[in-house]
């Protein structure tokens, strides 16, 4: 198919596609309105549950196997990147060569390592709280490991990030997710349900297994982000092509 | 008009991503492209959300039932949808990164033979 033609084919799907979305989008409710039905009921069970947070009660509490599916996602993902991203027969591995820090940069990011790692997992801890939760801690946590390798360079990164280990900890928070699930099978309940006892609205042991799941949540994507930045960090840094000069 | 627009502008994002994947010369701005199609979910997701003179669905700091809140629904699924998201993306830039390497081409017009 010609580069012309092509371009007509996407035209006209392109503008089948807008007018079905522009219909649908004018028999919406109107913007802003107050008729939230889910909306409301899910903050029923939220308060029911005594979870502060309502988007984390939806997330490991009303649908917490969905969250189990899209973790999995999480998790496949990296699971395929590090097998892509592994080093090839005609590849091989060269030692980076340390380059230099200027002083305030490395000031700025030792001074920051640790309060965004307390950061990351205090989000991680208080998710059933405040806004936030395993999803965006772990993220932050994981950034926080990679201001070494900003602050001094990547050999001192590697040393504080044994990768064989976060792999085990990014299979051993999915796993706990697993297990937190069938422990309410145990219980004589539904799978995933929420069986542990509810305790004090806004306490940080409130709402259930809500805190647990978040924090396999938080050590399954703390442990991915490390994993894949680590990866890609080799792909740049370590791993080049046999013959191929630096 | 301002009853709509925000679904508008979530369909317009969506198209424009479709547009960027439909003609993308280069493999790394197909899955720039990509994130963009995902983009207008979330704007999509949040304006369906949204309630006037409402706060976020967080009860730790209001006394719950003293002000309405925004959908928590919506928000929870946009949400996962970011960190997942961002994964994906990561292991299309690998595949990105092997192709680039085996074929040295990133024109997705230059991917059409095979090779062993």
């Amino acid at each position: 198919m010609s580069r012309r033609l092509r371009m007509w084919v996407l035209l006209l799907g392109l503008t089948g596609v807008a007018a079905t979305l522009v219909t649908a989008a004018l028999r919406l409710p109107a913007f802003g309105t107050a008729t939230h039905p889910y909306g409301d009921r899910a903050v029923r069970e939220a308060l029911a549950h005594r979870t502060a947070n309502a988007v984390a009660a939806v997330n490991f509490d009303q649908r917490a196997f969905d969250t189990l599916g899209e973790e999995s996602i999480l998790f496949a993902a990296v699971l395929g990147t590090v097998v892509l991203l592994r080093q090839a027969r005609d590849e091989r591995q060269v030692t980076p060569a340390p380059a230099r820090v200027s002083a305030p940069v490395r000031r700025y990011a030792l001074v920051l390592l640790p309060v965004t790692l307390v950061t990351g997992l205090y989000i991680v801890a208080h998710g059933q709280l405040t806004p936030g939760g395993g999803f965006q801690g772990g993220v932050v946590a994981a950034t926080a490991l990679h201001l070494l390798y900003i602050a001094v360079d990547y050999r001192a990164l590697e040393r504080i990030r044994p990768i064989g280990l976060f792999e085990v900890g990014d299979a051993a928070g999915e796993a706990a997710y697993l297990v937190t699930g069938a422990a309410a099978l145990l219980a004589g309940s539904a799978y995933l349900a929420n069986v542990l006892p509810h305790g004090t609205f806004n306490t940080l042991a409130s709402g259930g297994t809500v805190p647990l799941l978040n924090a396999a949540i938080g050590m399954e994507v703390a442990c991915a982000v490390v994993v894949l930045l680590a990866r890609f960090l080799d792909q740049a840094v370590e791993i080049e092509e046999e013959g191929e000069e630096q | 008009m301002m009853d709509v627009l925000p679904y508008l502008v979530a369909a317009w994002i969506f198209l424009v991503g479709c547009h960027g994947l439909a003609t993308s010369r280069n493999l790394i701005h197909a899955v720039g492209c990509l994130a963009v199609c995902q983009a207008a979910t979330y704007v999509l997701l949040l304006a369906v959300g949204y309630r006037d003179d409402a706060t976020a669905p967080v009860l730790a700091d209001i006394t719950p039932g003293s002000r309405p809140v925004v959908d928590p629904v919506v928000q929870a699924l946009a949400l996962t949808d970011v960190v997942v998201g961002a994964t994906v993306t990561a292991l299309l830039l690998a595949l990105v990164i092997q192709v680039a390497k085996r074929h040295h081409t990133l024109d997705p017009d230059e991917l059409s033979e095979l090779r062993g």
